[in-house]
């Protein structure tokens, strides 16, 4: 009697777990096609086209145009550049991302204070930032070219490790971690995937993608943006501009994901 | 009007298919800005697509279109070296053109 009636449960239990199963793979196809969609005719091409304008627009006090700015492949050498990024830079003597460089060539060529360069580094809807036009140029310029940061020098390495230990930091009024969101496969908010950015599969979709522009709200993103904002979602104080640990946690990804063909800037949701 | 605009053209045999991104706030007089106060109606009116010089598509549209909107025609019977021009027209006056080879 009490085995009739197992199995007569086990065939419905089984059916009612595949339609389960099955009812995932479509939403997460649904989303993959939407997805694909707003990538289609992205307006991300507009701004690297202002980016451009931009980058050859002679400012500052110095008059001068970015145009010799080393982004770590030499003066002026844009192709490929941003796939390199982040790297130890001598003349610093420090490592650096993309915004923290063109910060430096904006104070040093172009003769601007920093306080004024960054005076708005995230810009609107309505306005977008100095740093995002010249971001979407710049990561433009690196399309096809695979994903290397630098890793070999000991500032190098000192910034990853700091950025894994960040990434793992649990802190704030709601003790969150970068892991808390990106610790755990299969999630998501919404539409949009929460990938497990500590592994290569995670990372790899997100370096290859990120600056972006986002349709919901019609504005470009640059990374330090990115890492700024998940700061401000885990409630800890705000993050300085390019500061060092910015830069750490953005070599962690970078370095976890290394080796994607990049091919952005990418669009999300 | 500086604003830079793209066209891509693809020709397949006769047909190109031609694509049309262009930088416009579009906004629809319906918003408020931080303070409260409504944002002014700002949108593209008219649309025109012309190959060699002649129109091949005129379109009115309005507020409903999203912000840097992109449009996509396939145009019958043209050939390589066919020139297309795209310009829009804004309810402030203001234009925009670009102009590209089909290749």
């Amino acid at each position: 009697m009490f085995r009739s009636r197992t199995s007569a449960l086990a065939p419905a239990l089984a059916l009612a777990l595949a339609a389960l199963s099955v009812q995932g793979q479509d939403t997460k196809k649904e989303i993959e096609k939407y997805q694909k969609m707003i990538a289609d005719s992205s307006p991300v091409e507009l701004y690297e086209l202002q980016g451009e304008a931009l980058w050859k627009k002679k400012q500052g006090p110095k008059g001068a145009s970015l145009e010799a700015c080393d982004l770590g492949r030499g003066p002026g050498v844009v192709k490929g550049a941003y796939a390199r990024l982040p790297r130890y830079f001598p003349d610093t003597d420090r490592v650096m991302d993309l915004e923290a460089r063109l910060l430096h060539c904006m104070t040093s060529l172009q003769g601007r204070t920093r306080e004024e360069a960054t005076k708005r580094v995230f810009g609107d809807d309505d306005n977008p930032s100095e740093m995002e036009y010249l971001s979407a140029y710049v990561a433009g310029e690196s399309r096809g070219v695979a994903v290397s940061p630098g890793t070999r020098h000991p500032k190098e390495k000192a910034s990853y490790e700091l950025g894994r230990t960040l990434f793992f930091y649990r802190a704030g009024a709601w003790d969150f971690s970068c892991a808390s969101c990106h610790g755990e496969e299969g999630k998501r908010i919404r539409m949009q995937e929460l990938p497990v950015l500590s592994t290569p599969a995670g990372a790899r979709a997100v370096v290859a993608t990120w600056p972006a522009y986002r349709v919901s709200n019609s504005q470009f993103k640059t990374m330090q943006w990115r890492i700024n904002d998940c700061y401000r979602q885990m409630r800890m104080p705000e993050p300085n501009f390019v500061s060092d640990a910015t830069i750490a946690v953005n070599m962690f990804l970078v370095a976890t994901g290394k080796g994607e063909p990049y091919r952005g800037p990418g669009t999300k949701r | 009007m500086a604003d830079p605009m793209k066209v891509r053209a693809t020709l397949k045999g006769d047909i190109a298919d031609i694509r049309v991104l262009m930088n416009h706030p579009m906004e629809t007089g319906q918003r408020k800005d931080g303070g409260g106060k409504i944002v002014p109606m700002h949108f593209i009116q008219n649309l025109e697509v012309k190959v060699n010089g002649k129109a091949v598509v005129e379109g009115q549209i309005s507020q409903a279109v999203s912000r840097n909107p992109v449009f996509s025609f396939r145009v019958k019977g043209v050939k390589a070296g066919d020139k297309v021009e795209v310009s829009w027209l804004d309810n402030k006056g203001d234009t925009n053109k670009t102009e590209t080879a089909l290749a």
